[in-house]
This record gives structure tokens, sequence and C-alpha cells, in this order.
């Protein structure tokens, strides 16, 4: 069966996603569920202190014995905030040690800082994380992460939330061709084709939340995503034909076909 | 009295008290958290031990919603 394996533990579900920009936790849970995820992205935030001691915790909704759980570092701007960030995150799930990692240059556009995402990389394998570590499309950071010894790397299709799709599908390309780890493109999704294409550049799993969570009908896009996700793996293990500028090669026969009647002027 | 800074807000509470002591008084006993104090983890093994000192600041988080 054709699985994604990451550290180790082998996943049916190409499509990880994020449970951010929901609604509601109802909505949330729909929608992963319409998606067929099984590694879900959270992100570690400080809790409300002498409010409602009732509030339900996301974690009831998305429980861990279900579903693995992927805490991030967004809101990270330096190596060692999200090291603390991860520190915790491995502490509120008791022990669990594979994580997602992202350290962001600027508020504005949140794309990744890659000198101190190198930096919090090193850190975290040295304690013993298993480390998804998110990235620029740059094929030489990349590597690097691999070779410092990150679990999967993730590089970016364009900026998060923008939906705008695969911005630099060669750049990927050559991020997959040169990897031994696992591939996923996370950020920049916007909709089906989008994860569809990444697939079919050969990517081992796409992460994906504003493209769910932003749609009209989120349940209905994560179900879309699920299907694009499966479509593209497909495609892409089915071997596509070669792209040609013209192949004078019709699909029907060249001969046998009527003669043709010559019109003649009067 | 013990100044803790918890989650960025100063607060004053009536020491000596140990980390789960704490939690109780903010009614977060038995919530999924995760506590560092002072850059430190603190293990949720050690709430009942650790006692907490005058200045000390805490952060406790959760899991939320993220991408």
């Amino acid at each position: 069966m054709d699985q994604l394996i990451i550290a180790g533990k082998p996943y049916s579900s190409r499509l990880l996603v994020g449970t951010g920009k929901y609604k509601d936790f109802a909505q949330t849970r729909a929608a992963v569920e319409a998606s067929g995820a099984q590694i879900v992205t959270v992100a570690i935030r400080r809790t409300n202190i002498g409010q409602n001691p009732n509030e339900p915790n996301l974690l009831d909704a998305l429980p861990p014995s279900r579903y693995t759980i992927l805490p991030n570092t967004a809101g990270c701007y330096t190596a060692q905030d999200a090291v603390r960030t991860l520190r915790l995150a491995r502490e509120l799930l008791d022990g669990h040690a594979l994580v997602k990692l992202e350290v962001l240059g600027d508020p504005r556009t949140l794309y990744p800082n890659v000198v101190e995402t190198l930096s919090a990389a090193e850190t975290l394998v040295k304690e013993g994380f298993q480390v998804m570590v998110y990235t620029s499309d740059d094929p030489i950071i990349a590597k690097r992460l691999e070779e410092i010894g990150c679990v999967a790397v993730m590089p970016l299709a364009s900026l998060i939330g923008s939906g705008m799709g695969i911005l630099n599908p060669y750049n990927l390309q050559i991020i997959i061709e040169n990897a031994k780890l696992p591939v996923l493109v996370d950020a920049g999704v916007g909709t089906a084709s989008d994860a569809a294409i990444a697939m079919e550049l050969g990517c081992d799993g796409v992460l994906m939340n504003t493209a769910i969570a932003a749609a009209k009908d989120p349940v209905r896009m994560a179900s879309a995503m699920r299907k694009a996700v499966e479509a593209g793996r497909e495609a892409y293990l089915a071997g596509r034909m070669a792209k040609k500028l013209y192949s004078a090669s019709p699909s029907s026969p060249t001969s046998g076909a009527i003669a043709p009647i010559q019109n003649k002027v009067a | 009295m013990i100044s803790l800074t918890i989650n960025g807000t100063a607060r004053r509470f009536d020491g000596p008290l140990s980390v789960a002591e704490l939690l109780e008084r903010l009614e977060l006993t038995g919530k999924r958290i995760a506590l560092e104090r002072n850059g430190e983890i603190v293990p949720r093994g050690s709430f009942q031990e650790q006692r907490l000192a005058d200045g000390d600041k805490l952060e406790v988080v959760v899991a939320v919603g993220g991408g």
C-alpha cells in the first residue's frame, strides 16, 4: 500500500491539515474528518487565566488518541522562542516528539527566516525532537535541514495564507530530486488543483490550513482536497505522458479515413 | 505574599505555594497544560514538589487551533 512514512511511522493519508481560522470546534472537527487527515497541526498559546474554567479545549474535539497532533511554532521569530515553544508542546503532549518547526522572518509576509530555522533545527534535533521543518523553496537550505537531521522538509508553495498555489514548481522539483526525506508542500495552497499539482511533482504530502478554513464551504473543500491529493499521487505513480510542443501523433488511426470530397467551383 | 508573573500579568499570592497549588487557585487543575518557570519546563510529575518563589515568571500554555 502506498503510505507516507514520517520518522518511521506509516500514514495512509498524505494530506495534513491545520486547525486554525475555523468558526468553532465543530466545524474544525467536521473539516478534519472530511479531509481524511491523520496529522493535524496546532498552535501553542497562553491559556486564559481566570476566564471560563469550563471552556472546551481543542484537544477535546481532536483527541491525541485519534489524531497525530503536530504542534507548530507559529508566531516565533527566533530560534530560541521556537525551541521553548516545542519544549512546552512536548510536555503538553506527554512526550510526543513529532513537531512542526517554523521560524518566521516578518509578520507581514510571514516568510520563513531560514537562518533562525537552521539554528532551531540543530538544537531541536539534538534534544531528540522529530522535526518536520517549514522552509523556503531554496534547495540548498532544504538539503541542509535534511543533513541536520530533520525528519521531513516542508517547502512553501507560496506565502502562508495567500492561496497563490505553487509559484515555483522548478525549485520544488529540485528539492524533491535531492531529498532523501519526505518533502511536503506547506503554505500557499489555495484550491484542489494546487494540491494535485504538488503531488504530481512528486511531493510526499501536502499541508494546508487556510485553503480549507477560508473556503466558502470548508467541509466540502476539505473533501475536495482529500481527492486532489489522492488523484495527484495516483497520477504521479502512474507516470504521466511526455509534454511536447506538438506530437503529430493523433489518438485515432491515420489510415482508412473516407476520402475527402473536393468542392468544384462553379 | 509572593509576586508571580503569569502569562505576562503580575499577581500576588499567599505563599509559599507549589505549582500544583497555584494551578488549583487558577482553576487549571486537571486541564491539559504545560508550564515554563523562568524559562525552564516544569514537568507535570513535579507540580506537587516545585515551590514557587517571589518574582518567578511563568508561562502556562495550551494547544489551540493553528496551521
